[in-house]
């Protein structure tokens, strides 16, 4: 009888280690129902977000605020610290229907490869009410080919120059940002001959002009409506004279030693910018925090903001809504008010954001915001100047973000690597093909 | 019904005996199929397409032209190279210094405990943080190491954009982390040979370094054969270190010149930089072909080496099969 009990135990242990077996696997097929997370639920909608970065939303406590003036809505935001783990994410979520929030940010670089690729599984937003504010250029970025908009602007990144009062006037240039800006108004060359003057009139050692020349080659081709892609998606770059010419500009500025060698956001950059080891650097309005808070208090006052030549835009992103969502027009409402211009205002004020509605940048604590770190800097005039001059047509293309990235190490290869221009641009090429193919 | 009842528990009794074992292994296999068996055979499988992250669902066969491509491309070659130099620059100095702080560990010390766990320290850090902090004493402008290359009058080395110096560096990053793991399986192989042997060695005569060479060595040779796989697996796959290293898109592409991407790199930056799922595919199943590779030669290597000394084991070996 004992021994019954016995094999009947082992018995049904064999059977509960089989069947755990088994629940294991089954567990990692069956959690998904492909919902959003959000639903409403006794009267109660709750509503999902899938943000990255600091859009501004959250820090600034305007969720909290819509949740106060709409008792009945609750926001569940979730905040990836790097867009590229985000965008990895959320390609793989697409694919497979499951793990998608209601509300998804957009950032620009994706936003064709979305807009092409996926637009099926955005909610059009091209009828929300409310939402004709916005800088013409911005919602072209977003509009599919049938019209379909696919997100509601955020924040742009229109870019101006800044630079070093105090080095500029150790090198004999002008100081005052209106004669700055003067120097090199209208043609990005005098910007780089700016640099050669800087170059002979500084006296010491360990100042480069700017601080890479990726910067410049970004500025150049953003100010343009087509950069690397036409219209029909075709690859263009090898024949766009705005990327040949910005490419030879920025290689002319890489390899004649204006340039402290540097990767914008690499190691080496903050440290640059605290131990001042550079005078200039093409800045996006979204950049200025960045600095102030590298460069720190010891250089407040040194820093000044000038006209780039040309308007231009680097980054920016966009809200949009999934097809799938069950709370989809309480979601449209929210994105609504987010990208509202009060909204935008208020981000701006508190972080810096710029604000992509036209409406905003009228508003006064837009326009007539100035910074204290960067010697009184009117930057809500001079970025908001910027953003108006950026043409309205915006060729972007799929892999634009991509192809960044490789023209930046293109240009490290002539400037750090002592690489030929020819060289360089082969390999450049090469890789393109690559990525884009 | 005492014979049928007796017939039910005898099957029950087989079905015990035969199947018990089977079912206690199961989870492990069915987790193992599950996880890495069933990945294997679909990354196989995704390697005969042209697919994108964005579209998984939408797979073009393509049959072979992906493996081609890899051995035509030259940023393969490259990787491999990257892969081959990096792993030598890390390994042989990682299991040298190893076997010298096993040794030293393994003589009487006040605070032994303490040293141990020291040795071990750095195997505890997570590889993000190590590399990050390696990262920043490697800075060229403002780094740690190159000030003191100053200090002591020697010109600053570029540790990212020079291919050998950053090497190195990655090199030296490995080499941090894992001596110390290595020198605990060493020295803990070495308790466990026999005092007899120090002591009839020391009866004939043998230095401190004879011992060392005579005893110590062949004693622990299986622990370092061990450590030899782990280490060559592990060099295969190096992939942290290298991308944490360059950060941002440098480090994808294992630096703008592609100096030291190692083949984990590459893989990274064809399926998390170009999306292109196939191509990435291709490349793991070509490192689990290269680690197979190598074990074929090391067997074939190992079979004709040992002819000579057992001629007959072997040939008689192979004639039975």
């Amino acid at each position: 009888m004992a021994s019954v009990r016995k094999t009947m135990a082992r018995r049904s242990l064999a059977a509960v280690a089989a069947t755990a077996a088994l629940g294991l696997v089954a567990a990692c097929g069956a959690s998904d129902d492909g919902g959003t997370g959000g639903g409403v639920k006794d009267g109660k909608v709750t509503i999902t977000m899938g943000l990255y970065g600091v859009m501004g939303f959250k820090e600034t406590g305007l969720l909290e605020r819509y949740e106060k003036e709409h008792p009945n809505v609750t926001i569940k935001a979730e905040i990836a610290g790097d867009e590229q783990t985000y965008y990895t994410a959320l390609q793989t979520h697409l694919a497979a229907g499951s793990g998608l929030k209601d509300i998804q940010g957009i950032e620009v670089g994706r936003a064709k490869e979305l807009a092409d690729t996926r637009a099926d599984k955005f909610a059009d937003l091209a009828k929300v009410p409310g939402t004709s504010h916005f800088l013409p250029w911005k919602q072209n970025q977003v509009t599919a080919a049938d019209k379909k908009v696919i997100g509601l602007g955020t924040d742009i990144g229109p870019m101006a120059v800044c630079y070093r009062k105090d080095m500029f006037a150790k090198a004999g240039l002008p100081t005052d940002r209106e004669k700055v800006a003067q120097l090199w108004a209208g043609d990005w060359s005098k910007y780089v001959d700016a640099g050669r003057k800087f170059k002979a009139g500084y006296k010491g050692d360990g100042v480069a002009f700017m601080d890479s020349s990726s910067g410049l080659f970004n500025a150049m081709i953003y100010g343009s409506s087509q950069q690397f892609y036409d219209t029909k998606g075709e690859l263009i770059y090898k024949n766009n004279p705005v990327v040949t010419g910005a490419w030879d500009l920025a290689a002319e500025a890489g390899s004649s030693g204006l340039t402290a060698k540097l990767r914008q956001f690499q190691p080496g950059w903050d440290p640059g910018l605290a131990n001042s080891t550079f005078a200039t650097t093409v800045c996006p309005a979204w950049m200025l925090a960045h600095i102030s808070e590298k460069a720190g208090p010891q250089n407040k006052g040194k820093w000044d903001v000038a006209k780039a030549p040309k308007g231009a835009n680097w980054g920016g992103s966009f809200l949009g809504v999934m097809e799938q969502s069950p709370v989809k027009e309480e979601a449209k409402k929210l994105i609504a008010w987010l990208t509202a211009p009060e909204q935008q205002a208020y981000i701006f004020e508190k972080l810096g954001n710029f604000p992509s509605s036209e409406k905003a940048l009228k508003a006064s604590e837009v326009a007539k915001a100035k910074s204290d770190y960067f010697s009184g800097a009117p930057i809500g005039q001079i970025f908001g100047d910027a953003a108006r001059e950026i043409p309205d047509k915006q060729v972007l293309g799929r892999k634009d973000g991509t192809i960044k990235d490789i023209f930046q190490q293109g240009l490290s290869l002539i400037e750090e690597q002592g690489k030929s221009k020819d060289a360089a641009w082969k390999t450049t090429g090469e890789r393109i093909e690559k990525a884009a193919g | 019904m005492a014979l049928q009842t007796f017939r039910r528990s005898t099957f029950w009794h087989r079905l015990d005996v035969r199947g018990a074992p089977y079912a206690f292994v199961a989870p492990f296999f069915v987790v193992f199929a599950a996880f890495s068996f069933y990945p294997l055979l679909y990354t196989a499988w995704i390697s005969l397409h042209r697919v994108e992250l964005s579209s998984m669902d939408l797979m073009e066969w393509v049959g072979f032209d992906n493996y081609v491509a890899l051995w035509e491309d030259e940023r393969f070659w490259n990787a491999l190279a990257n892969t081959f130099t990096l792993g030598v620059v890390s390994t042989v100095p990682q299991l040298l210094m190893a076997l010298g702080l096993a040794h030293l560990l393994h003589y009487r010390l006040r605070g032994s405990v303490f040293f141990r766990v020291a040795a071990l320290t750095p195997y505890a850090t997570s590889v993000g943080a190590a590399a990050l902090v390696f990262t920043m004493l490697f800075e060229r402008d403002f780094g740690m190491i190159n000030w003191l290359l100053e200090l002591v009058g020697l010109s600053p080395v570029n540790w990212e954009n020079d291919k050998w110096a950053a090497q190195l560096a990655i090199s030296a990053i490995v080499i941090w982390r894992w001596t110390g793991y290595n020198a605990l399986l060493y020295l803990a192989a070495m308790q466990a040979v026999p005092g007899e042997r120090y002591e009839a060695a020391a009866l004939d005569g043998a230095s401190r370094w004879q011992q060392f060479r005579m005893v110590t060595i062949p004693g622990i040779r299986s622990t370092v054969v061990f450590t030899i796989v782990l280490s060559t697996i592990g060099a295969t796959q190096l992939f942290g270190e290298p991308l944490i290293f360059g950060q941002g898109p440098n480090g994808i592409t294992g630096g703008a010149d592609n100096q030291y991407q190692t083949l984990g790199l590459l893989l990274y930056e064809e399926g998390w930089k170009n999306y292109q799922m196939g191509r990435a595919a291709t490349i793991a199943w070509a490192m689990f072909l290269l680690l197979v590779l190598i074990f074929v030669v090391q067997r074939v290597v190992r079979r004709l080496t040992a002819r000579p000394a057992g001629a007959r084991r072997v040939l008689s070996r192979s004639g039975q099969s």
